[in-house]
This record gives C-alpha cells, sequence and structure tokens, in this order.
C-alpha cells in the first residue's frame, strides 16, 4: 500500500526498477455504485462494488446499521417495491444474493449468467431476471425454486433493468453495440420483455448508440429513459475541437413522445459525459442523469423536454441528437457531485435525491426544490489515497479533454472496451482504423497500440493522449504516473470457460494441442514464426513483438502490428487490429488465406471449432 | 320381417362405409394474397403464428396478414428451408441455404459456416431442445450450446454417419435422430451420449428386399420421433418406416394407403398416428386406415381418398384441397394443419360436422 503524497517519488523509482505495477491493490475502497431507498424512505441501501457489500444506512439515526456481504464485484441492486427483499446482481460471482430486508440477511444465493450486472423481480415475486453481461442475455429465474429457467437473447453487453409501473414490461439496456457490418454506424437496442410471458416482446433499434447504461419510465409508464453514448468512430478523432467524438444523449421512448426520439445532454462548448443514472422525479416534473466523468448530474424538466420534442418535425426528431443547442431548451440545471458519481435514486416523496459517488466513496444528497447538494454520506472508506485509486479517479474524469468531452472510460467503457472500431489519428478518413482493446492484464503487454510505437504506458496514456485524443494539456506528470498505476491494477475478471478444477474439457484439450502444434496434418513443420504458441507466447500470451500476419488492409500504414495478447480474448469480439474479422472463426475463415496468421487452413471445422473453445480459457 | 331387413340394409350400409377420417376446408395461399414465393419448404406453427419457409423469403402469417423477410431484414439467405420455434423464450430458428437464423422479436443473429461453428451454411433442418440447438447440414449435424456458445459438429469423425449429408433433425429430451440423406437414420441418446445408426438391411438397392426387418431406405428425408410412446416415424425417397425400439414396420404405395412411395415428410401426432407429405398428396394414418388430400393429379380437382383397415379405397365429396399435390411439409394448429407444397400454402380448417367448422 503506498499513499499518494508520501511515496509518490519512491514509488516512481520503484517502478521504474522493477517495471511492475501494483496488481491487487491491499486498500479496498467501497465504490458506491447503486443505491436504493426504503419505502418509508429511512433506509438507504448502498452497493459496494469494491468491498462486496450493501451497506445499510439509518437516514433518522444517520448512521450505517449494518453491512451485508454479497457476492464479487456486485453490480446492480433491486428493491422490490414492498421494501421486503433487495436482490444484488454478484457480477464476478455469477450469482444474484436475495436479501431479506427485515433481518438484513442473505436468505438465498440465485444462479446467474455470465457476469450479472443487474436483477429485478417481477410484481408478484414470480420471477427474478438478470441481466448478464458477458453471455448478453437475461436470466429468468423461478423464485419458486431458486432455478434459472431459460435465458432471452438481449443486446451484447446486456447491462441494466427497468421494470414497468404495471409490471407487464421489463427493459434491459446492454453496453456494447450489436455486432453489425465493419465501418457502420453503431446499432444498440431496448429489449422490452413480457413479464406475463417471459418472452421478449419487442426491441427498440436505437441507432447510431453504443454505450447504453441506466434506463428508467415514469410512474405513469408513459415516458422512458435511457442514458446514452452517441460516438462518432467512424471519423478522425482531430474533430474533438468541433464537437464529434461522443455525443452524450437520451433516447426517449414511450406513449408520451411516441416513435423514440434521442436528445443531446451536451452544450454547445460544454460536454456532460459519460451519462450513466437516470431518474425520473415521482411527480414527473424532472429526470436526473448522472454523468460519471463530468463529477455531475443534468437535471432536465420534463414538461420542456416533451413540449420540445413534439414541436420537433420527424426530420428534426431524428437530427435532434446531433443539435447540440437542442439541450438549452430542457436543461435546467447541472448539479456538482461528488467524484464519479453512478447510480441514483430517490426518497419517496422526491423531495431527495441521493447520488453515489463511486470514486468518491461517498453519496451527494440533493435537495430536488432547490437542486443543490446539501449534503454527503460518506462511506467507510481508507483515508489515504494510494496511486491507483488517484489513477481510478482520472481515468474516470473528463475534465482532461477539451471541453470535457470525454475521458477515459467512454471508449473503455466501465474500464474495459466498447467494442468499436475507431479512426484515431488525422491521417485521413478512414486510415489506420483500429479496434479497442481490452485494458485488464495488459500491464506487462508493451509495446502499446496496434503499431507498437508506444513503449510503455507512459507514453501511451501521456502525450499520445494529449495529442490525439483529448487536444489539451492533459496529465501532469504525478498524474500520469497514478493513472497509469491503476490501468496496471486493473484485476483481471474469471474466466467462465475454465473448468473449476483447471482441467480442459475434451475440446478444449484438443484445441490446445492444435495450439501448440509445430507440424501440420501431413507431417510438414510449421515455421516457429507462423506456430500459435510462439507469437501468442508466455503469461499473456503474446511475445510482446510486432508481426505481419497478412491481415493489413491498403489503408493501414503499416502491415505490421502489435502481437495481442489472448487473456479473456473471447470477451472481445471483433477481432484483429482493425476489428474488421466479427468473431474468432473469422479471423482464419476470412482473413487468413495464405494460412500467415498461423497455419489454420489444413483444419477441418470441427478443429477450428476445438481450437477456439481451446481460445475460450485464456 | 321389414324392420329386420331394414336394419340389415343398414348395417351393410355401415359396413360399407369408409372409416371416419378427418375433414377439412382449405384455404390456400399464394403469392397473390401474401405468400412470399409459391414454393414452400416448410411450415411452422407457433401459437398463432405460422411461419412459410419459402424459395423467396420467410413469411410470418399473423392477424390474417403476411409478413415477409428477406436478407436485407437479416435473414442469412432468402431460401428458407426449415423453421423451428423455441417455445421457451419465443425466438425462431431458420435454416437457410446460407447459414442458421435466430429471429427473435425483431432481430435476426445469423450463424454461418465462417463466423461461427456452424458446419456447413447449407442448413436443411433445425430443432431446439432446451437450450441446444440442432442443425442438419450439408456437411453433418451442428449443435449450439446457446448459453455457452461453444458448437459441437457430429461427422463420420465422432459418429457412425457414413454420409454426412444430414436433411432433417428431430431433438426431443431423450433423444435426437437425423435424417442422412443416404445414409439411414441416426440416434443420439442425450443420457448416454452414444450415436446408433439405423440403416436399410438391403442396402442401397430401390427394391425392398426384407420388409420389416429394418429401415425401408438409405435416402431418408425426414424423421419425427413420438417420445412419450417411444416411436420413431422416418420418411425416405421409397417409403416410410414405423420403429418401436425393436420391431420395424415399413410403408409402401402398394400395401398402404400412401399415394407415392416418395416422401419429403413425415410428422408424427403420436406413436399411432402420423401425417406423411409426398409428391401426390397429404396422407393421413390413423394406425388403421388412411386418408389422402390433394387435387386429384389428373383432373386437379379436390380430392380426398379414405382407405380402411382391409384396403378398400373411397372417394369422399370435397369441396376444396390443398393448393398442390406436392407436399413437403405439414404443422397443425390445434385440429387445423398448415400444409407446405410446391404451389402455395394451405391451411386445413377441421371440418367436425358436415359443413361447418
Amino acid at each position: 500500500m503506498r499513499t499518494r503524497r508520501a511515496g509518490h517519488i519512491a514509488g516512481v523509482l520503484l517502478l521504474a526498477l522493477a517495471g511492475l505495477g501494483a496488481r491487487t491493490p491491499a486498500v479496498r475502497y467501497p465504490s458506491p455504485i447503486e443505491i436504493a431507498v426504503s419505502p418509508d424512505g429511512v433506509r438507504l441501501y448502498i452497493l459496494c462494488e469494491g468491498t462486496d457489500e450493501v451497506a445499510v444506512y439509518d437516514t433518522r439515526a444517520a448512521a450505517f446499521v449494518k453491512r451485508i456481504a454479497v457476492g464479487r464485484v456486485p453490480k446492480g441492486l433491486w428493491l422490490t417495491a414492498d421494501g421486503k427483499r433487495l436482490y444484488v446482481a454478484n457480477s464476478w460471482s455469477d450469482s444474484v444474493s436475495e436479501i431479506d430486508a427485515a433481518s438484513l440477511a442473505v436468505t438465498r444465493t440465485l444462479p446467474a449468467g455470465e457476469e450479472p450486472n443487474a436483477a429485478l423481480a417481477d410484481r408478484a415475486g414470480r420471477f427474478l431476471y438478470v441481466a448478464n453481461r458477458i453471455s448478453s442475455d437475461v436470466s429468468v429465474v423461478d423464485l419458486a425454486d431458486g432455478r434459472e429457467v431459460k435465458r432471452l437473447a438481449a443486446g451484447r453487453g446486456a447491462a441494466y433493468l427497468a421494470l414497468s409501473p404495471d409490471g407487464a414490461r421489463v427493459y434491459c439496456t446492454h453496453i456494447y453495440p450489436l455486432p453489425g457490418r465493419h465501418r457502420t454506424p453503431p446499432e444498440s437496442e431496448i429489449t422490452v420483455i413480457d413479464t406475463a410471458r417471459q418472452e421478449v416482446a419487442e426491441r427498440k433499434p436505437l441507432h447510431n448508440a453504443a454505450g447504453v447504461f441506466h434506463v428508467t419510465l415514469s410512474s405513469d409508464g408513459r415516458l422512458g429513459l435511457a442514458a446514452q453514448l452517441r460516438p462518432k468512430n467512424l471519423i478522425p478523432l482531430a474533430h474533438v475541437e468541433h464537437g464529434w467524438v461522443f455525443g452524450n444523449s437520451l433516447a426517449v421512448f414511450g406513449a408520451d413522445v411516441g416513435e423514440p426520439v434521442q436528445i443531446p445532454l451536451d452544450e454547445l462548448d460544454r460536454y456532460y459525459t459519460p451519462p450513466f443514472a437516470v431518474a425520473i422525479a415521482p411527480d414527473k416534473s424532472a429526470a436526473y442523469v448522472s454523468t460519471t466523468g463530468s463529477d455531475s448530474v443534468t437535471v432536465i424538466d420534463v414538461e420542456r423536454l416533451l413540449r420540445t420534442i413534439a414541436a420537433a418535425s420527424p426530420e428534426e426528431r431524428r437530427a435532434m441528437a446531433n443539435d447540440l443547442s437542442a439541450s438549452a431548451n430542457y436543461v435546467a440545471a447541472r448539479i456538482p457531485v461528488g467524484h464519479g458519481p453512478k447510480g441514483m435514486a430517490f426518497s419517496p416523496d422526491g423531495r431527495t435525491l441521493y447520488v453515489t459517488n463511486r470514486t468518491g466513496d461517498d453519496i451527494s444528497v440533493i435537495d430536488t426544490a432547490t437542486r443543490k447538494v446539501t449534503g454527503a454520506i460518506a462511506l467507510d472508506a481508507p483515508r489515504e489515497l494510494t496511486f491507483e485509486r488517484s489513477g481510478e479517479r482520472l481515468f474516470f474524469s473528463a475534465r482532461f479533454a477539451f471541453q470535457g468531452h470525454f475521458g477515459c472510460a467512454n471508449c473503455h467503457l466501465e474500464a474495459t472496451f466498447d467494442g468499436l472500431q475507431w479512426d484515431l489519428e488525422p491521417d485521413g478518413f478512414g486510415k489506420d482504423i483500429v479496434d479497442n482493446r481490452l485494458l485488464e492484464d495488459v500491464a506487462d503487454t508493451g509495446p502499446f497500440k496496434w503499431n507498437g510505437t508506444n513503449p510503455n504506458l507512459e507514453t501511451e496514456c501521456g502525450p499520445r493522449t494529449e495529442k490525439y485524443f483529448y487536444r489539451s494539456q492533459s496529465y501532469s506528470p504525478e498524474e500520469l504516473f497514478d493513472l497509469v498505476a491503476f490501468i496496471k491494477s486493473m484485476p483481471l475478471r474469471p474466466n467462465r470457460h475454465r473448468l473449476p478444477d483447471g482441467e480442459l474439457t475434451a475440446a478444449q484439450e484438443r484445441g490446445r494441442a492444435i495450439f501448440e502444434r509445430t507440424r501440420k496434418k501431413d507431417g510438414t513443420p510449421i515455421p516457429e514464426s507462423n506456430q500459435c504458441a510462439v507469437c501468442h507466447s508466455g503469461p499473456h500470451y503474446t511475445d510482446q513483438k510486432l508481426a505481419d500476419v497478412g491481415t493489413g488492409k491498403p489503408t493501414d500504414r503499416s502491415p505490421v502490428f502489435d502481437t495481442p495478447q489472448l487473456t479473456n480474448v473471447v470477451l472481445t469480439a471483433p477481432y484483429l487490429h482493425d476489428g474488421s474479422a466479427h468473431t474468432l472463426e473469422e479471423i482464419w475463415t476470412v482473413f487468413n488465406p495464405q494460412d500467415r496468421h498461423g497455419v489454420t487452413n489444413d483444419l477441418q471445422k470441427d478443429e477450428l471449432n476445438d481450437l477456439i473453445e481451446y481460445l475460450k480459457t485464456l | 320381417m321389414k324392420t329386420i331387413a331394414l336394419l340389415t340394409v343398414l348395417a351393410g350400409a355401415a359396413l360399407a362405409a369408409p372409416p371416419d377420417m378427418p375433414r377439412f376446408r382449405w384455404e390456400n395461399f399464394t403469392t397473390a394474397n401474401g405468400l412470399p414465393d409459391n414454393h414452400v419448404f416448410n411450415v411452422c406453427v407457433d401459437g398463432a403464428r405460422v411461419w412459410a419457409a419459402t424459395e423467396n423469403g420467410l413469411g410470418l402469417y399473423q392477424n390474417g396478414k403476411w409478413r415477409v423477410f428477406t436478407p436485407a431484414d437479416g435473414l442469412a439467405h432468402r431460401a428458407a428451408l426449415f423453421v423451428a420455434p423455441d417455445p421457451r423464450t419465443g425466438d425462431v430458428w431458420i435454416a437457410t441455404m446460407g447459414g442458421l437464423s435466430r429471429y427473435s422479436a425483431g432481430r435476426f443473429d445469423t450463424f454461418t459456416q465462417l463466423n461461427s461453428g456452424l458446419a456447413n451454411d447449407v442448413v436443411y433442418g433445425v430443432a431446439v431442445q432446451g437450450d441446444y440447438v440442432w442443425a442438419a447440414t450439408a456437411a453433418g449435424g451442428s449443435r449450439l450450446n446457446t448459453r455457452t456458445g461453444e458448437w459441437t459438429l457430429f461427422n463420420e469423425r465422432n459418429t457412425p454417419m457414413y454420409e454426412i449429408w444430414t436433411y432433417a433433425v428431430d431433438a426431443k429430451p431423450t433423444k435426437v435422430y437425423y435424417a442422412v440423406w443416404g445414409g439411414g437414420v441416426l440416434e443420439y441418446d442425450v443420457k448416454t451420449r452414444q450415436w446408433k445408426d439405423y440403416n436399410d438391411p438391403d442396402g442401397e438397392t430401390e427394391i425392398v428386399l426384407y420388409k420389416d426387418q429394418g429401415l425401408v431406405h438409405e435416402i431418408t428425408t425426414s424423421v419425427s420421433y413420438a417420445e412419450r410412446d417411444g416411436i420413431l416415424w422416418v420418411a425416405t425417397y421409397f417409403g416410410a418406416s414405423r420403429y418401436d425400439g425393436r420391431n420395424w414396420h415399413n410403408f409402401l404405395e402398394k400395401d398402404s394407403g400412401l399415394p407415392s412411395n416418395f416422401l419429403n415428410q413425415v410428422k408424427a401426432v403420436d406413436g399411432t398416428r402420423a401425417w406423411f407429405s409426398t409428391d401426390k398428396g397429404l396422407a393421413y394414418y390413423d394406425g388403421d386406415n388412411w386418408a389422402v388430400y390433394r387435387p386429384a393429379p389428373d383432373s386437379h380437382k379436390p380430392e380426398m381418398l379414405v382407405r380402411d383397415a382391409a384396403g378398400k379405397v373411397t372417394r369422399v365429396a370435397v369441396e376444396s384441397a390443398p393448393a398442390h399435390h406436392y407436399v413437403l411439409g405439414v404443422d397443425f394448429q390445434g385440429d387445423d394443419l398448415w400444409v407446405a407444397t410446391a404451389h402455395g400454402l394451405s391451411h386445413g380448417i377441421r371440418l367436425h360436422q358436415e359443413g361447418s367448422r
């Protein structure tokens, strides 16, 4: 454990000498990410992602009364309407904790899919719906016997859920774009589930959207809002100064507006990003949007918003998300809150809004009448701010970019990736397209960048970010050090494809033999330079060298690319440097005609499947 | 005396009357009233929805209207060959000439031999079995675990499949059957995970040397497993077979009510009753008697033939018939039928009393 001030210089020297970053910080910060309020308004249930617990706070006593241990890295919290039960989605345990609100004890641990991010129960308490981020589906769990009865196909990175006030529908958003054609605008959806049939009834398309977070409905059920990003990834990032990297917006749907419409949250010269949680006041007078990187909550006057939309022609509605002047029509206030605001919840009377500040480890208390922060509830966080924690704040902050446009977490959503391909450099449209890569386990995998020109993360995150991304004076040396320390400390999420005992399945074992083979099936030796396990070697499955594997495109400056690490590679479709391979299969079925990216053309289809089953375990 | 004579006449008439076989009023659909193409490979009833897999798109009939899906909507290929619903999720899986598609509440997801572990893009059949989706392809069987994304292929290397052209698949909780075109029938036992093949004892000859001693022919086109009764029905281009796990019974045109030995599909009602799609009409077998529904091959007039257990054939007067005598598939909607033919889709509305619905 190193503190930010005292050990900074020593830390720099130590890291420089050892070439190591801190991997598992011993200090655990609560990192409140979601919050729920009991029906009587007395209790706050605060989900702490960093300490794997629900902290229960009594607003009358102004004190914490209980900390309930749940599964690993909990992400989602739901309180039933009667206030009797809580459901917590444990993203790294692939489970849901059911908590009895009277005894404040976990009563059951329920099954879920891969990386559950949110859970909610239907009105009757018959079925639990769980949004699974990795398996991109919604588990339907029978609450009578605790059995997962089926999964419904949702959007990629299924993440957040909302129940309609009448209980008839569950709305599910997803944080990664739907699979689509290479170099086309991203598409997302709101998956609408019929709770009577437990089936998907509708998919509301969200054109040009990728990175859709919380979704909510008004108390009358007529207005739905979803927080979303509109990335402009098809044009060079050089245009950041023109305001065309991200549109921070809301998807507006429901009977109040008819056809869904997307509206901007940004202003012409200021951005509020990324929108995460959205809550509509019980009286429907205002909607509140937490913007994590901007450390603020945006307040929208609902009546003015609906009036603006109603007055727009169909063409104007389609273009509204790109009209940054539109927000002046309905944004009523911007309320500064703590570091990294995430989940929010109203008191039952709607007079108070509680906002979790994830990297600030506290709760901002907003008086909705005055739209001012009137207090804060501090969680029991360590006093010292480690380098890593400081870096985490920086990672999620957008204050360094020109006009506060975006931060690291805009592309590395929730410190992962975004499933998008970007035109990063000002070298002309459509040149040097690069796929976004996962940051976990990245510490010892230099050089960085697909062309390998950045020898270390300090270069990658410092001068490069300033020049190409932020278009402003960026991090100080101290801040850069902290940011890199955080990136190096990111833990690697569990791999779901390995057997609990570490053994491989028969298919995985066959795949490993293919991965490690040195001869073709006809006995011909495979040159070392073309063996899977040579280039993808070492603990991170990269030799950290550059190679031309025949995947370069005419629009690439060079056909030579950094050999990517393969840890958790199954999560990060699409593949190759430019994301042109939609799936692992396409790396070989489409983009390896000359056997330059490993020898694969002598493999039968079932052998290729075995190889992929093995890659999933890495 | 007169009374006795009358009773005798009536009894005689009753004996002579054909068996009471299901009767239908047929409503036919073609491109003229919304069907995407008249060549309908398969029809699938999915509650109130009816799916028609046609040569030029997928048709959905709902609330009295047709909706057509093509590759422009995301369908893998315009030639849709088979449709299977997932009763748990409401999704529908579509086998096409260019891959396997999943339709889910307006969204198509497509799996091909290039972007997934699917064995081959020519997918003739598909069946849903819980979390598994089984596909019959031109390069063997493929099974997708929809929870893990794992594909498992079944071919000559890991099953007794000496011919890999799988033509149809039927997946039930305990058993999975593949009709292998030219390779008989393959059975997968879910519990033991073992494969077993069933073949024609007289080989690939087009004559039946050993009737009822095994599968009637190697060129199988369809399998239908009546799981509750443990009965397997098989359609081939040279007759049909029924297997009870111990004994085979074969049905041929010459000694059954089948209008033809050329069968495109068999669909079991249960272990006793089944519907047969042939090139010369739709046939129904109730365990004793047969009925054939078709436009007469010569006059094209509506025709219903009933063959009793003794082999007596009676022509029943009807006013309508399926759209065409070349029948490719059938599915049930309560007592009603939907029939895929080479020239249109037919809805057979069951007549329970003369002249009424």
